[in-house]
């Protein structure tokens, strides 16, 4: 049977959630519980690896809504990298890339907070 | 195949961790009916959003109520209905968010309506305050999917 995981590391000044199995409104509350331990750490500048992600329904799509706002208010951003297509369908259907910087391969999004600090 | 097929009933508790199971049942009969893999996976999104519907609003996360899954097969569509006994909901009459207008404000709620509607070719609702109330979504054969079935 499928799993959900979420697992947490540190490095390159950027925090990156590595999520793995299916995020829908059963898992939804450990991804919610993970992104409110980065804010509690003032962790702002946060990566989501979805290499491992192999379903997303709106439930988990409302995690990153729910903290997104807290994060830039504070400088910060949540950006989202290595994305399957059929997960990246789903934020597409609802127009997530508008809000969200989606990226091919986490090393991009960890150049792009890089870029943004010394702007 | 769909001349033989089978109407298909699951029935659950009103638990989130029954979606998974939710969503295997779904998918098969799916698969089976002729869908492509792409097809089968919005139908399955369309009704797991449906059932967290119900354990959200219908039933407020009370986790021994229960909801019916039935999969009807017609001739060249797929018809599920989510049946329940709880709160009436009606998404039918709410408005379908303007979407950036939404995400702009950092709304959480009203997506899974607009994933139903969105994923599925046809969403429907019947509902009776705390006796029944149905959520029906019907998905059509692609014209190469009714090729492959026959």
């Amino acid at each position: 049977m499928a799993d959900f995981k979420v697992h947490q590391r540190d490095g390159e000044g950027v925090s990156v959630i590595d999520l793995k199995g299916y995020l829908d409104a059963h898992t939804a509350p450990d991804l919610e519980n993970a992104f409110q331990k980065l804010l509690t750490d003032r962790k702002y500048n946060i990566i989501v690896n979805c290499k491992d992600l192999t379903y997303i329904s709106s439930a988990g799509l409302g995690v990153f809504m729910a903290f997104i706002e807290d994060v830039r208010k504070n400088k910060g951003d949540i950006k989202l990298s290595n994305m399957s297509p059929k997960v990246y369908n789903v934020f597409d259907l609802l127009g997530f890339p508008i809000l969200y910087e989606i990226y091919r391969e986490e090393q991009e999004a960890v150049v792009k907070f890089h870029e943004q600090k010394r702007a | 195949m769909a001349g033989k097929a089978q109407k298909l009933t699951k029935t659950i508790e009103s638990r989130t961790d029954n979606l998974l199971e939710v969503r295997e049942f779904v998918l098969q009969a799916s698969r089976r009916f002729g869908f492509s893999e792409e097809e089968a996976s919005k139908i399955v999104l369309a009704v797991d959003e449906a059932c967290t519907n119900v354990i959200k609003h219908a039933y407020q996360y009370a986790p021994d109520r229960t909801i019916e899954i039935v999969i009807q097969p017609e001739k060249s569509s797929l018809h599920i209905t989510v049946i329940d006994d709880g709160k009436a909901f009606n998404p039918s009459v709410a408005r379908l968010p303007d979407l950036k207008q939404h995400l702009s404000h950092y709304r959480r709620g009203g997506l899974g309506i607009y994933l139903m509607r969105t994923l599925m070719d046809k969403v429907e609702y019947k509902y009776a305050p705390g006796k029944r109330n149905e959520v029906r979504l019907t998905k059509y054969l692609t014209a190469s999917e009714s090729r492959a079935q026959s």
